[in-house]
């Protein structure tokens, strides 16, 4: 704790950070709760991790690049995501909350690549309660999605799925969560849209490590505490307790 | 390739709750043991970064990996049945500690009732009770006879609770206390008293006081953090075998522990187990374990599945009913529950803990009258504060779309401010719910994965409508402005996250035509091989399983021990 507070009074930079606090091994894991604790410490200026992400800021947020999609399917999948989870009297949407650009890095990863799915044998039409029997990796069905999205907003509405006013959007999607288009490989509609919903959610609320719930607003926005280690006054008090939400980087002090 | 190993006395296959136990009695008692496990080692370090929602509870971290093994289901004999290829409906543990490190805590005994069954449901309402397809049975031990074990768990586990009157009795209160009230289990509380119930706290493996148990191991008190389920508790608050049984186990010097140790077939010659064959799930590298005796203690799937794969037993064949290999495979139901919405109340759903919550003994087992009704046994009524998580909890009313600008409103304004009251209720065994092995999908070694066969029963849809009553009245009786019941048992779907209480395939009993173990968890067909676990279940009672598995593989423990001293022979 002691050498976050020093960080925060020297101003120093992101580097330094990282050579004073030894966090330097792990990737893109802990590139992402350096971040955060970047964001965390300069709460004293007007630096936000939304605003450095958008280049307003003195600080960049490195995890705000793409591994999987090309700019174009970001710019459709940031579309689907705020129609999922919009911005309102609430708070942000799942755009602002960088949702994209999680479900760009897990469809990088192992999950985008269903590693630890069964996917040996045959893949036959399953019975109602069998669960899916998609053939597609979920990177590829995800990808079928974005593009059917645009092909059938074209087919519909003359225009890609970004050019659409919120309410055809709406329409757009709700034809995709009913199964009515049949996407590549005859894989219906209404899975992709399932893997879209789901991980709109997850952008949303998991934690900020993962590049959503920028800030930890989702959180916020339900006053959910994040990963705080425990709640034993809370828990019986009979009044609401609001806390400032934490994330995974606060227990790598 | 195979490398074969230097003899052991005992072989025990996956440490997780039962081969923790079993793997500690035996290296306490002065006996060798090899311990084979398939995932990895864990301590509490391992949990340091515990509190992730998606790592642990939506990328299944600390489960099984089923790009290597997974079950196929059908949901009758005539359905042809296809894999689980992610996870939904269950959650199958890996690594040390198994499911016993990811578990909520909710540590029961089962009623008295349940181990007689079949003859105090004979005579109590006649033969004619029990519908034609149910393969009901008597347990082949009573409930005082299994006491002084669920005692041994209670205090290694450090279970948390109170006396409650309609259950067993017990010979020793609980080693603590229970945990906190919360003000929804205070409010659940005093609806359910007005009605004229008894309410209690579960029992709970989250210490409500920092605690010692009898073999030395200190644990402190649980945090409310309200990461249970599908996560390792970074305090050691929870019991699990990782931090009580197995370093107990590993301190006499006795246990051989090897991990990412995958047990394949156990061998055996002449009517008798000689070992086992695994396969190191890093290198792929293959080994021959031979031993005097052989203990599969690798979860209900894996424990019916290596038994058939290893031609041991006689496979159960629901056309004729003979058979004992994956017999009676049974769930639990949890249908029937009334969710309340609140506009002016909020709570802080955001703590809790596994076990935390608060129940019902008036309609579990036999605890009422069934003359009028047409099923038998019965449910807990509870409302339990876990924790809400924010990915996998989003209660809305009903009518409110899964998706958009409504979803999002009414998820945030509901947040804090819903609790249901739910049922969690006994699977009663069927002829056709049962396990084999699947014709045509394998694993990754090429061996046939295990096919299940279950769909809920008429006496689970009956119990479901009974009990929705019920939790109406309660929820009622709490009051809120939205009051939701659920009135009807649906269909199993292996794609809904439901639980992961899945009993039987393994059964003791009394008679070798209808079980496939003695009391001692020990084949009568095969009398070095001894099967621990909740596949021992001839039925699910209304209750979290573990109490009864860790009951149970102290039993198992002592009976191995016996088998050693005397040399071998059939346990009675």
């Amino acid at each position: 704790m002691a050498e976050k507070e020093n960080f925060t009074e020297k101003r120093s930079t992101r580097r330094n950070f990282l050579k004073n606090s030894g966090l330097t091994l792990g990737g893109l894991v802990l590139g992402g709760a350096v971040t955060s604790l970047v964001v965390k410490n300069n709460e004293g200026t007007t630096t936000t991790e939304h605003e450095a992400a958008h280049g307003g800021g003195t600080t960049t947020n490195y995890n705000h690049a793409l591994m999987f999609f090309t700019p174009a399917e970001y710019q459709t999948a940031a579309a689907a995501v705020e129609r999922i989870y919009p911005e309102d009297e609430n708070g942000p949407g799942a755009k602002e909350l960088g949702a994209a650009v999680y479900i760009d890095h897990q469809l990088a990863g192992q999950w985008g690549n269903n590693v630890k799915d069964y996917r040996l044998g045959a893949f036959y039409k399953p019975g109602e309660n069998q669960g899916p029997q998609t053939k597609l990796l979920r990177k590829d069905l995800f990808r079928a999605g974005l593009e059917a999205l645009d092909a059938y907003s074209k087919e519909n509405y003359d225009a890609v799925f970004t050019g659409l006013e919120p309410e055809q959007q709406d329409e757009v999607l709700t034809a995709f969560s009913e199964g009515k288009v049949t996407l590549y490989g005859n894989t219906g509609s209404g899975e992709f849209f399932s893997l879209l919903r789901t991980m709109t959610i997850e952008g949303v609320y998991a934690d900020p490590m993962y590049g959503g719930n920028n800030e930890m607003k989702g959180w916020a926005m339900r006053k959910y505490p994040g990963s705080r280690m425990q709640y034993v006054n809370e828990i019986q008090s009979d009044e609401f307790i609001e806390l400032k939400p934490e994330g995974l980087s606060s227990h790598m002090s | 390739m195979v490398t074969k190993l230097d003899k052991a006395q005992v072989v025990v296959v996956g440490m997780g709750w039962a081969g923790g136990i079993v793997s500690a009695e035996l290296t306490k008692a002065g006996i060798n043991v090899v311990g084979l496990e398939r995932g990895k080692d864990r301590t509490t370090a391992d949990y340091t970064m515990a509190h992730d929602e998606l790592r642990y509870q939506h990328r299944t971290e600390l489960m099984q990996d089923l790009s290597k093994e997974t079950i196929t289901y059908r949901s009758s004999l005539k359905q042809k049945a296809l894999p689980m290829r992610h996870y939904g409906t269950f959650i199958v543990g890996d690594g040390v500690g198994g499911a016993g490190s990811h578990w909520n805590g909710q540590t029961y005994r089962f009623l008295p009732y349940d181990f007689e069954i079949r003859s105090q449901t004979v005579d109590r309402y006649g033969e004619g009770k029990i519908p034609g397809w149910m393969t009901l049975q008597d347990w082949g031990i009573t409930y005082d006879e299994l006491e002084p074990y669920y005692e041994k768990f209670e205090y290694m586990a450090g279970i948390s609770g109170e006396e409650v009157e309609l259950w067993g009795k017990r010979a020793k209160p609980y080693p603590t206390g229970p945990l906190v009230k919360t003000p929804i289990m205070k409010t659940f509380e005093e609806a359910a008293t007005s009605l004229g119930y008894k309410p209690f706290v579960i029992p709970a493996a989250n210490l409500s006081e920092s605690y010692t148990n009898p073999d030395g191991i200190q644990r402190g008190a649980c945090q409310y953090c309200a990461y249970c389920e599908n996560f390792g508790c970074e305090y050691g608050a929870k019991g699990d075998p990782a931090v009580t049984v197995i370093p107990v186990a590993k301190q006499t010097g006795k246990l051989d522990l090897r991990t990412h140790a995958n047990v394949l077939e156990i061998t055996s010659a002449n009517g008798k187990a000689t070992g086992v064959l695994y396969v190191d799930m890093l290198t792929g590298e293959k080994f021959e374990q031979p031993a005097d005796v052989v203990v599969i203690t690798s979860y209900v799937f894996n424990n019916a599945r290596l038994l058939l794969n290893s031609n041991l037993g006689t496979p159960y064949d629901p056309k004729t009913g003979k058979g004992t290999i994956g017999k009676n495979y049974c769930y639990q139901v949890t249908g029937g529950t009334t969710q309340l919405f609140f506009e002016d109340k909020e709570f802080n759903l955001y703590g809790g803990a596994g076990a935390l919550g608060i129940e019902i003994a008036e309609y579990m087992g036999d605890n009422f009258d069934h003359s009028d009704v047409n099923f038998i046994h019965g449910a807990g009524i509870r409302s339990t504060q876990y924790g809400d998580r924010p990915i996998a909890t989003n209660r809305v009313p009903k009518g409110t779309p899964n998706w958009g600008a409504e979803f999002k409103k009414q998820s945030i304004k509901y947040a804090n401010s819903n609790f249901p009251v739910k049922t969690q209720g006994a699977s009663m065994p069927h002829r056709e719910n049962y396990l084999d092995l699947d014709p045509e999908y394998k694993d990754a070694w090429g061996y046939p994965l295990l096919r299940m066969t279950y769909e809920y029963t008429d006496n689970d849809r009956e119990l479901v409508k009974f009990m929705a009553t019920k939790t109406r009245e309660i929820g009622e009786k709490i009051g809120a402005d939205i009051i939701e019941t659920s009135e009807e048992q649906g269909n199993f779907s292996v794609n809904k996250d439901t639980n992961t209480h899945n009993t039987g395939g393994v059964i003791m009993g009394s008679d070798p035509e209808t079980s496939a173990l003695n009391k001692y968890q020990q084949m009568w067909e095969v009398e070095n091989v001894f099967v621990v676990g909740a596949s021992s279940f001839p039925h699910n009672s209304c209750f979290n399983p573990t109490g009864t598995v860790g009951a149970l593989s102290y039993l198992a423990a002592e009976g191995i021990q016996n088998y050693i001293k005397n040399g071998g022979g059939l346990l009675v």
